[in-house]
């Protein structure tokens, strides 16, 4: 990424800023329960169907409107609202997602829908998600004590016990977590107004029907490695690898992801969420040791990410990451986004930038734009540092945004040490910490994968 | 992202829940700040299928100890803690760190202050079964089946660097 084309990409694009300020609206409402909407609210809730009523949602979120002003609160009054929400910010993702194609010259896949797998999900788990989801509606982000968190115990540890759910499981766990450490609310100086709104509202299209990921067709080819990016909550983590697929044959080369996750407990951090992935050996390898890996009719989505398998992986040939930014990625074409994901939280575009200045603001000035680096998403359980970060002179991120700005999230970074090249990448890790620092640290604690899951065998009965 | 800065409502991604820090488990495998008490499991220092369960309640500091088949400890009684009760209060403090646990509990402590001194409750009778069942559930997590989907809602949920 040229100095030139950041200029270009953070200029906001025309509408967001009206968009999100109907989606404040609704989420100041929330924040207070829509049973007791005062006229301020009311006004909000109207703002935010008004902005979709031109939408095939425009009727129902009108609808919902009438019945929250009479006090009634049903799964259809809070489906219509959260589609409402839920479109306006998949319109801010397509606005943003649009203007950075057109600054990076990225072309991008037109989405087209396979077929998914025809499965019922169960309807009694969905119906107790959404049952709890209504009485957080009703009472409001401050009217949350430890009784109502607590009351999703139940519907959590069922939904975690179904594989096609999982989705919604992680996504309730870690709200569920997040309400609990602040309880009761009503004493927070400050609410997270718009991340708990947008966890409640993916929670209740995700509560609709159950998971959207949709069917795949197989790909084989060449998968180069860009770098991963960790996602870790008390009980969850993903590790995400980007790449560049030369497909086999005919097909241009892509962008695509491949995640992996593993369910945890909040006792297990750092380096050690690693071992928990190592049923993926051959993906974790590919990582560590920065290889190609050789795919043979593996499941891809269309929205680009690979259903990972490892039977139909294998390891191959050393491949330099940065090489791979230089080279294949500015003409690697990026997939579309599921309509459902669209929201400027998911965007998550990889770029290589090279030739700047780390400055002690913490941004990288590219000559005539500079970049805020977010020093915050630097992962415990790789080599990242944010000295590493303001020593470097060429680095792998993902691009991102979130309140209004754009931001650079360093995957890998290259610098120069004592007059010697050095390379730090967030998944060096995967099979183990390479410095020596943090594998003693990791013996010092002993493994706590080990010491709990030996505690599972012997106390839970299957 | 702390809660401090400007626009902090305006963010889709922030951290909330504070970092837990890596400590020994075979000890004290669980410890939680939950239910108004810090509560957790202590192993046996003598039978390898024996656990304590110990916890202390937030405001009086009354506390209690037992097997998870509810035999008293012997070691706590009257206003005596007992070793497990002592680990219990030492590992939720390399876990969250001394003033998460002292607010939790409602206690006055200044860093470097021995919180177990600090807490002058009695012994009150307590079950056991419901927080050894939590600690079940929590094992649960590390015995979850596998999905194969990616997990396009984690990320609102970066791996957010250590603090130290």
């Amino acid at each position: 990424m040229q100095g030139v084309q950041l200029a270009e990409l953070v200029q906001t694009p025309p509408g967001v800023d009206e968009a999100m300020e109907a989606v404040a609206g609704f989420d100041a409402a929330l924040a207070d329960g829509l049973s007791r909407l005062g006229p301020r609210h009311s006004e909000a809730v109207d703002a935010l169907a008004g902005a979709v009523s031109a939408s095939p949602l425009g009727a129902a979120a009108a609808d919902a409107c009438g019945e929250l002003a009479v006090g009634s609160i049903s799964d259809t009054e809070l489906s219509a609202l959260a589609g409402a929400r839920a479109a306006l910010l998949g319109a801010v993702h397509d606005a943003l997602l649009a203007r950075l194609d057109g600054a990076l010259g990225r072309t991008r896949a037109e989405w087209e829908e396979h077929p998914a797998d025809a499965q019922e999900p169960p309807a009694n788990l969905l119906a107790g998600a959404r049952s709890w989801l209504r009485e957080l509606a009703i009472a409001g982000w401050r009217g949350v004590d430890e009784e109502l968190v607590s009351a999703a115990d139940q519907t959590l540890e069922a939904l975690w016990a179904e594989p096609r759910l999982r989705r919604l499981a992680v996504l309730l766990d870690g709200l569920a977590a997040e309400l609990r450490v602040s309880c009761p609310v009503a004493t927070m100086e400050r609410i997270p107004e718009r991340r708990w709104a947008d966890l409640w509202t993916r929670a209740v299209l995700l509560a609709h029907s159950g998971s959207w990921t949709g069917g795949a067709a197989a790909v084989s080819g060449r998968l180069l490695p860009l770098g991963v990016d960790v996602h870790e909550h008390g009980t969850a983590v993903q590790a995400q690898l980007h790449a560049v697929l030369e497909p086999r044959g005919d097909g241009p080369v892509r962008l695509v992801r491949a995640a992996v996750a593993a369910a945890k407990v909040d006792t297990i951090v750092g380096p050690e969420v690693w071992d928990l992935l190592s049923g993926h050996p051959t993906l974790l390898a590919a990582i560590a040791e920065r290889r190609a890996v050789d795919i043979a009719d593996m499941p891809l989505t269309a929205d680009g990410d690979l259903l990972w398998d490892e039977e139909r992986a294998k390891a191959g040939e050393p491949a330099d990451p940065f090489a791979t930014a230089r080279v294949r990625l500015p003409d690697a074409e990026a997939p579309a986004v599921a309509p459902l994901d669209r929201h400027p939280v998911r965007i998550a575009e990889p770029v290589l930038v090279e030739g700047y200045k780390a400055k002690r603001d913490g941004t990288f000035d590219l000559g005539g734009a500079a970049i805020d680096v977010d020093a915050d998403r630097l992962p415990p359980s790789g080599p990242l540092t944010p000295q590493l970060v303001n020593a470097s002179t060429a680095c792998i991120g993902l691009l991102r945004w979130d309140a209004g700005r754009w931001t650079l999230q360093p995957l890998a970074v290259r610098s120069v040490a004592k007059k010697q090249p050095v390379e730090a990448h967030n998944g060096d890790w995967a099979l183990g910490p390479t410095d020596p620092k943090a594998a003693k640290a990791l013996a010092r604690s002993g493994s706590a994968v080990a010491v709990l899951t030996e505690r599972a065998g012997k106390l839970l009965r299957k | 992202m702390s809660s401090g800065e400007a626009g902090w409502e305006e963010r889709s991604v922030a951290r909330i829940v504070p970092p837990i820090r890596p400590r020994k488990l075979a000890k004290v495998p669980f410890v939680e700040l939950a239910e108004g008490r810090l509560q957790g499991v202590v192993s046996s220092g003598s039978s390898a299928t024996r656990v304590y369960v110990s916890s202390i309640e937030a405001e009086t500091h009354d506390f209690n100890c037992s097997t998870n088949n509810n035999r008293p400890c012997g070691g706590a009684q009257g206003s005596f803690h007992c070793k497990h009760l002592k680990a219990l209060i030492d590992e939720a403090v390399k876990q969250y760190g001394l003033e998460r646990v002292a607010r939790y509990l409602k206690v006055e402590a200044a860093e470097g202050d021995d919180l177990h001194s600090l807490l002058n409750g009695k012994l009150v009778k307590a079950p056991a079964a419901v927080v050894f069942s939590r600690f079940l559930r929590h094992l649960t997590y590390l015995k979850v089946p596998a999905g194969s989907e990616p997990l396009p809602e984690m990320h609102w949920f970066p791996a957010l660097k250590a603090v130290h």
